[in-house]
């Protein structure tokens, strides 16, 4: 692949705040109440982005694996803890969504780097890591929202089937498959449609930087393919795990 | 004694539900009308341990409530709650579900007639059927399992007076053609009398 990169001067960054400018002044303008929003999403960007570049660039610089495992484990932590706030009807939605960060992180990456797609080493760990995790997160939040949502609706039905014998898990079945679908639904169908109406970041990053289409195309490929893997892993894992809080060991509906 | 019931107390949401609660149901029709908001369906749903007690003690056949295995016990002492709520599919379907749950094999036609239902209805979309119908169909899902109790939570609330005594005389046709025992929560006191051996009224 090619090695191409850029410099991007502190000056051009800042210039690019006059788009922040004018999503303030739209949304001033249509009273959309967001400007304080976008003010702290802009700082917050600034910051968090700051500070981890210089945690990657002490991690290039060590270059030892455990430093990636360590930053790769703080991303699954806070991954966690944000989807959980999406996940607010589901009890106990925290340990689920740990293991299924974890897993879907650990799963995809130990699978591409066993398929010698990547080396084991922090320059290709560390980014492909971070889309792992943050796809797994968006996904998962996403099917457990959608799992509270599902089983406060399906209460009668669910209470019906358990009335017939059924386990926890069979008469949650329904529940736990469309709560699985809409947590994945979105990456497949933004991979459905990738390169028609909209270029995907990895392939835009690399042109840029002045790599060969070829190389971005393929390259972009097999991002898309590791993130349908670990969003899969992370949705199912987090729905299985996450829908026996609904219930008592008894196989009786708890309380909401 | 089919179920004995010992001061029995239930609370949800920190308000109690159930309190002090004590009565024996034998074998048979037994009827049980209150209130709205005597804890009629929850007194259900604690027989065939969709719910479990806070206080006191249930049993069934002599034999600690809670001592049964709840999956198993659900099959013997079925449940069909107030409103419908059947699964996506077509009633036999439904059926097919319940058997296989129960281990038993199913008799479509037969099933359906005893709920009251003719055999076309075995292809029918359960989203395309009446109230009523939907009752029956959960009526006829229960019955394929081939309990020894059957817990009727209003089994007739949304229903028209023809469509009514239509389930009405279904249930007294079970009744002298079978030995299944019938537990029935009715806010009709008519309607209890009419079903039940004997009537349970709770405060």
């Amino acid at each position: 692949m090619s090695t191409t990169s850029i410099h991007v001067e502190l000056w051009q960054v800042a210039a690019s705040l006059a788009l922040v400018a004018l999503a303030a002044a739209i949304s001033f303008w249509q009273r959309a109440d967001l400007e304080r929003d976008i003010a702290v999403a802009t700082a917050r960007s600034i910051v968090q982005l700051t500070l981890v570049g210089y945690a990657i660039k002490l991690i290039f610089e060590a270059d030892t694996i455990w430093l990636v495992f360590l930053l790769l484990a703080v991303m699954v932590f806070f991954g966690a803890i944000t989807a959980r706030h999406r996940a607010d009807k589901v009890p106990g939605s925290f340990g689920p969504l740990l293991i299924a960060l974890a897993l879907a992180g650990a799963g995809t990456l130990g699978l591409v780097v066993a398929l010698g797609i990547f080396d084991p080493t922090p320059r290709y760990l560390v980014p492909v890591g971070g889309m792992v995790i943050g796809n797994a997160m968006t996904a998962s939040a996403v099917a457990l929202n959608r799992l509270g949502d599902e089983m406060a609706d399906a209460r009668a039905r669910i209470e019906a089937t358990l009335a017939l014998g059924a386990t926890a898990r069979e008469a949650a079945a329904p529940t736990v498959r469309r709560a699985l679908r809409s947590g994945m639904i979105a990456l497949v169908d933004s991979t459905k449609t990738t390169g028609l109406i909209f270029f995907p970041g990895t392939m835009v990053g690399m042109l840029l930087a002045g790599a060969s289409p070829t190389d971005a195309v393929r390259l972009q490929l097999i991002l898309l393919y590791t993130l349908l893997g670990s969003v899969s892993i992370s949705a199912l894992t987090a729905t299985l795990l996450a829908y026996r809080n609904f219930f008592t060991p008894a196989a009786q509906l708890r309380e909401p | 004694m089919l179920f004995e019931l010992r001061d029995v107390g239930l609370d949800r949401g920190g308000r109690s539900v159930l309190e002090s609660f004590g009565a024996e149901i034998p074998a048979g029709a037994t009827a049980i009308v209150g209130p709205s908001g005597a804890g009629k369906s929850t007194l259900l749903r604690l027989l065939n341990r969709l719910a479990d007690p806070d206080r006191g003690a249930i049993s069934y056949r002599g034999r600690p409530l809670d001592s049964y295995e709840p999956l198993a016990l659900r099959r013997e002492v079925s449940l069909v709650p107030q409103l419908p709520a059947l699964l996506e599919g077509t009633v036999e379907s439904n059926l097919r579900y319940a058997a296989d749950l129960a281990g038993e094999r199913l008799d479509v036609e037969g099933t359906l007639a005893r709920a009251g239902l003719d055999p076309s209805f075995a292809e029918r979309d359960v989203t395309k059927l009446s109230v009523g119908e939907q009752q029956r169909a959960m009526l006829a899902r229960a019955l394929a399992q081939r309990p020894a109790v059957l817990l009727l939570d209003e089994p007739t609330s949304a229903l028209d007076h023809a469509a009514r005594d239509a389930i009405e005389a279904t249930l007294a046709q079970l009744r002298r053609e079978s030995d299944l025992s019938i537990v029935l929560v009715s806010h009709d006191p008519e309607q209890a009398r009419r079903l039940g051996d004997r009537v349970l009224e709770m405060p």
